[in-house]
């Protein structure tokens, strides 16, 4: 039987060891319904979640609702919906009480002194001429003046396919104000003509994708595997859809077979009551869908899997890490 | 993991199990290491537990607590939680 120490070298069973423990168990939270941008091919106003719960406004029973959620496991709060940062009490909520990550479009600054070490991640869907197609806006103008060397903030850099040749300028932007970076894919939920993918784009963007993590390693957080993993969407031999995605709200959850999931994992809409079935949406094609989270948590749930080979188990440590770095589990 | 550890009874058992219900390959009941962490080791999970816990519980007719997960890192703690289930 194949083991983890009888695959790795000292080198990297130190690496295992300091993830092997860590037991994340996380949860995502609508904040608000209301943002301040309608970007095209935004995943939760497209498919309508911004309309199917009516926000909790009562501040106490935030707090109760977050010291349940500790109760239940959950050690790591994703704050998305929205834009978290209309409602700075209500992120609070989270930050008093748990780990917590907050997702942004980062035109409004989170108060670092009133969330020194809150990891932030900044959206960015491309160069300026893509921002304004699909945003409607140069965000990163706004951002990156607000974010400028935070140590607690690193980009989301949703890649399309007209990005192609581009991440490069992209990436020395993001070095340049002093903040990580860590990229995905755009699953284009509205269709809109010329950012869906197509296969040779893919292999494309993934090379493109290989090249930038070698260039920019202080900078790009990220790993070859799951490169791999979110453009071609196998993994092991298998498929990437619903009947292998993680990230599945569990008392929804009734596949048969289970696959290997988040354990106790719920997306919870922003009245903290109504449960939506997964991290993106409900009108998502599974088998499009290029989340980078679920593709990350796809990896890290198959663990016995990869204790097959040195190489399998170390991309799967290199994956872990990642996501480790990015919800500040580890150091960056 | 390829010398004989001579698992007898309730370990052999559970060995058997653990390799019967998660397809694990390479490994017999004789030869699996009743100390070796099955977590750490064998990357094994808590849906994994979950369910080996089934089969487990069925089999002995006791009830294993999702509290307890955290302490049935061995198959030979997992030998003794269950003996000790048994007898109570």
């Amino acid at each position: 039987m194949k083991t983890v120490s009888s695959l790795l070298d000292e080198h990297w069973y130190q690496r295992y060891k300091k993830i092997s423990k860590l037991n994340i168990r996380s949860s995502i939270y609508d904040v608000t319904n209301r943002c301040n941008l309608r970007c095209k091919g935004c995943f939760f106003f497209s498919s309508g979640e911004h309309e199917v719960a009516r926000e909790e406004m009562d501040t106490r029973k935030r707090e109760a609702f977050v010291d349940k959620e500790k109760d239940r496991g959950v050690n790591l709060a994703i704050l998305i919906g929205g834009e978290p940062t209309l409602c700075m009490d209500r992120i609070e909520a989270f930050y008093a009480r748990l780990p917590t990550f907050c997702a942004t479009n980062g035109l409004i600054k989170v108060p670092r002194n009133r969330f020194p070490d809150m990891m932030v991640g900044i959206s960015l869907w491309g160069d300026a001429e893509a921002e304004k197609i699909l945003r409607g806006k140069d965000t990163f103008a706004v951002s990156s003046k607000n974010y400028e060397g935070d140590l607690y903030a690193y980009y989301l850099y949703t890649i399309t396919p007209r990005q192609i040749g581009k991440t490069e300028h992209i990436i020395r932007k993001i070095e340049g104000v002093g903040v990580k970076v860590h990229m995905q894919l755009l699953s284009n939920d509205e269709g809109v003509d010329g950012f869906s993918w197509q296969p040779e784009e893919l292999e494309d963007i993934r090379s493109e994708m290989d090249d930038m993590l070698d260039r920019y390693p202080n900078t790009v957080i990220s790993s070859k595997y799951y490169h791999e993993i979110i453009t071609t969407g196998k993994m092991m031999g298998r498929t990437f859809g619903w009947m292998e995605c993680p990230s599945v709200t569990a008392p929804l959850d009734n596949r048969e077979p289970c696959p290997k999931r988040l354990t106790n994992f719920i997306r919870w809409a922003s009245d903290l009551k109504t449960m939506h079935r997964c991290c993106t949406s409900e009108t998502r094609d599974c088998s499009t869908c290029k989340d980078g989270a679920a593709h990350m948590s796809w990896v890290m749930v198959n663990k016995r899997d990869h204790i097959r080979s040195t190489r399998d188990l170390q991309n799967w440590i290199e994956v872990y890490e990642m996501f480790a770095k990015l919800y500040q589990f580890i150091p960056w | 993991m390829s010398t004989e550890t001579n698992l007898t009874g309730t370990t052999f058992r559970i060995a058997q199990i653990m390799i019967d219900v998660l397809k694990l390959e390479d490994v017999t009941p004789e030869t699996f290491d009743p100390d070796i962490d099955l977590v750490d080791e064998v990357g094994i999970d808590s849906m994994d537990l979950a369910t080996v816990a089934l089969v487990v519980q069925d089999e002995y007719a006791i009830r294993i607590d999702e509290d307890d997960y955290p302490k049935l890192t061995t198959i030979r703690f997992i030998s003794e939680y269950v003996e000790k289930k048994v007898a109570a």
